[in-house]
């Protein structure tokens, strides 16, 4: 057991390393890898949505897809207190910003900080009539929500603080690639802890089970209710992140469609294991980019080679045409959720065992159609 | 008999579903240290006398009260389960409520989350060790006093029918109950099954000082086991009293088995 730990403990060394270092050799270059770094930002950014989607949906089994409406609250607080003060009057250029907001400027950690506050003390509100509901009922309410909140931060009313329809733009980039994958960490490390904590096996009693959960003792209300605010705080951390990424935060962004590609990640990882979260927020974000070749016009002598100029008379490769990368997307989505419908990871968390297991698994499988075919 | 301090009182208990009254009028009395049975043919109102006592149900009037504490008293004063748990009185389920997908250490292990002191805060940045190490080491304690401890990594959903309804009543004394209330232990066990799961009740009901409220269908277990019995029939109390003196009693049987006339037609 001791050994299996220590080589775990190895493993896991040499991989932060491995990452550490792979981050490095992107930053020194930042502008030839600027598309590897995009891509890792975005994981990075949605695999913290995810993880705070898992956290209600997946631990503690309330179905809410109030997500993009977290994150927009997230996305605009940031993006307002962040933009720097000389520009403020040029992006408010129509409504002008509201004299008390003008001059509050806050670093980002500060700025994410306030996101995540604000979030909490908005998903409080909400989950005291909402959390009341269950299932699908919870669903749609805070699907209401989520646009609910679109509507707010698009609304002329606001015009001198959001500044409505035109949103807010020029938000200052991440110093480097390190400042964004860290804050990413930090989130869901403290998802993590408290996934592991008493109170995240309370989430999971409730899942499970709510009838006996309250039986045990567990407030069910309170519970749900601390549940929705974590996850709904980090929520918004995650869009505050989204709107530095993108440098705007625009209510075009945090529509359902969005709830709908976290909760992709989700399912696709597994709902209840934290390691599939992350994972499917990169699959899903890494994958939408890998498969851009499908969205080219080729004609046959590009793709075989030797066919001379005219190839089949000059025609396109059928079906490759703008749009068919998702297409393909989706039907790849669809046959893992029909061959694994525990997600990637089955619902369990990714360890060294599972992975170093799965490895031998295979290759030894491998052998045995070797020796078979002897 | 009457040194003894009453520990559950339910007076005048009613709980009705629009038309239907599923509990008319019920009162009994539990005193420290007793087991007592509730039984009554199927349907006749026994587990919904149960939730009424735990918080599921609120009555529609009547008051229980427990240890001198009104936990239920009409519309006026309504405790949620939780609460009630809290206050000490553990309940087991009819058809087994195991968290099935979870450990058998955790199961157990989850029950003392109510007592521990802690916030989310501490909680999540490890905080709380001591609560965290003096809960594991309860909980253990308690598996291997129940002998559950060599399960202890399995998943709750996969251990044999008998055992899950141990667990369960592991899970219920881990909350640190004063009143342990058993909602029909022994359904689906056989009669040997049955007669441990008797002589395993009385031996936690001396090792932890509980009081224990039963709701059973096989009279052998019961009449076994019981030191007071109230049965009831369409929700109305029929008879009560000693073990020997309820079995004997025509109204009982006739609602067990139905009358003379009855049974000629």
């Amino acid at each position: 057991m001791r050994v299996k730990n220590k080589r775990n403990m190895i493993l896991s060394i040499a991989a932060v390393l491995l990452c550490i270092v792979y981050l490095f050799i992107l930053q020194m270059d930042s502008v030839g890898h600027s598309y590897a770094i995009t891509i890792i930002e975005r994981s990075c950014i949605y695999a913290v949505a995810a993880v705070s989607m898992n956290l209600i949906i997946g631990f503690t089994g309330q179905f809410s897809l109030g997500t993009a409406g977290f994150m927009c609250i997230g996305a605009y607080i940031t993006g307002i207190l962040t933009i720097p003060v000389e520009m403020r009057d040029q992006i408010f250029y129509l409504y002008g910003m509201a004299d008390w907001l003008h001059d509050i400027k806050l670093p980002l950690l500060g700025a994410l900080l306030l996101s995540g506050i604000v979030c909490a003390i908005a998903a409080a509100l909400i989950g005291w009539p909402v959390l009341r509901l269950k299932s699908d009922y919870l669903a749609i309410a805070t699907l209401g929500f989520s646009e609910i909140i679109r509507a707010i931060f698009g609304w002329d009313g606001l015009g001198r603080i959001t500044n409505a329809s035109y949103g807010v733009s020029n938000i200052p980039q991440f110093a480097n690639i390190f400042e964004c994958v860290a804050i990413s960490i930090v989130c869901i490390s403290i998802m993590v802890l408290l996934v592991n904590s008493s109170y995240g096996r309370a989430f999971k009693a409730i899942r499970d089970d709510d009838v006996a959960a309250e039986a045990m003792g567990i407030n069910l209300f309170r519970t749900k209710q601390l549940s929705f605010v974590v996850s709904s705080a980090f929520a918004g951390v995650a869009g505050g992140l989204l709107a530095v990424y993108m440098r705007s935060a625009v209510t075009s962004t945090f529509t359902v469609a969005l709830t709908y590609n976290i909760l992709l990640m989700v399912v696709l990882g597994g709902i209840g294991s934290i390691s599939g979260s992350i994972l499917g927020a990169f699959i899903v974000t890494g994958s939408q980019e890998w498969l851009r070749f499908l969205d080219k016009e080729y004609t046959w002598s590009q793709v075989i080679p030797g066919l001379g100029m005219d190839g089949f008379g000059g025609f396109k490769v059928p079906l490759l045409r703008n749009g068919f990368r998702m297409v393909v997307f989706s039907i790849l989505l669809m046959l893992v959720v029909l061959f694994w419908n525990h997600g990637i990871t089955g619902s369990k968390e990714i360890t060294w065992d599972r992975l170093i297991n799965g490895i031998k698994k295979i290759t030894s499988r491998k052998k045995k159609t070797v020796s078979e075919a002897e | 008999m009457s040194d003894k301090n009453i520990v559950l009182d339910i007076e005048h208990l009613t709980m009705q579903f629009g038309g239907v009254i599923a509990v008319n009028d019920l009162s009994a009395q539990v005193k420290e240290g007793e087991i007592v049975a509730l039984i009554g043919p199927n349907g006749a109102g026994k587990t919904t006398a149960f939730n009424c006592i735990t918080g599921v149900y609120h009555p529609t009037s009547g008051k229980v009260d427990f240890c001198g504490k009104t936990i239920a008293n009409g519309f006026k004063i309504a405790h949620t389960p939780d609460e009630i748990t809290k206050l000490g009185i553990a309940r087991t389920f009819q058809n087994i409520r195991l968290f099935s997908g979870q450990s058998v250490f955790d199961n157990v292990l989850i029950a003392k989350h109510m007592r521990a002191k802690q916030n989310p805060f501490t909680a999540t940045f490890r905080l709380n060790r001591s609560e965290e190490i003096r809960s594991k080491e309860e909980t253990w304690q308690l598996l291997k006093e129940q002998g559950l401890d060599k399960y202890a990594d399995w998943e709750a959903g996969s251990l044999p029918y008998g055992m899950q309804r141990r667990l369960e009543i592991a899970r219920a004394l881990a909350t640190d109950p004063k009143l342990l209330c058993l909602d029909e232990p022994a359904a689906g066990m056989n009669p040997q099954e049955t007669d441990e799961l008797a002589d395993f009740i009385k031996q936690i009901r001396d090792k932890y000082n509980l009081t224990v409220l039963l709701i059973e269908h096989h009279m052998n277990l019961v009449m076994g086991i019981s030191d007071h019995i109230y049965c009831i029939d369409f929700g109305k109390m029929i008879a009560q009293g000693k073990p020997e003196a309820v079995a004997s009693d025509p109204k009982v049987i006739e609602a067990y088995l139905g009358t003379q006339e009855e049974q000629d037609a």
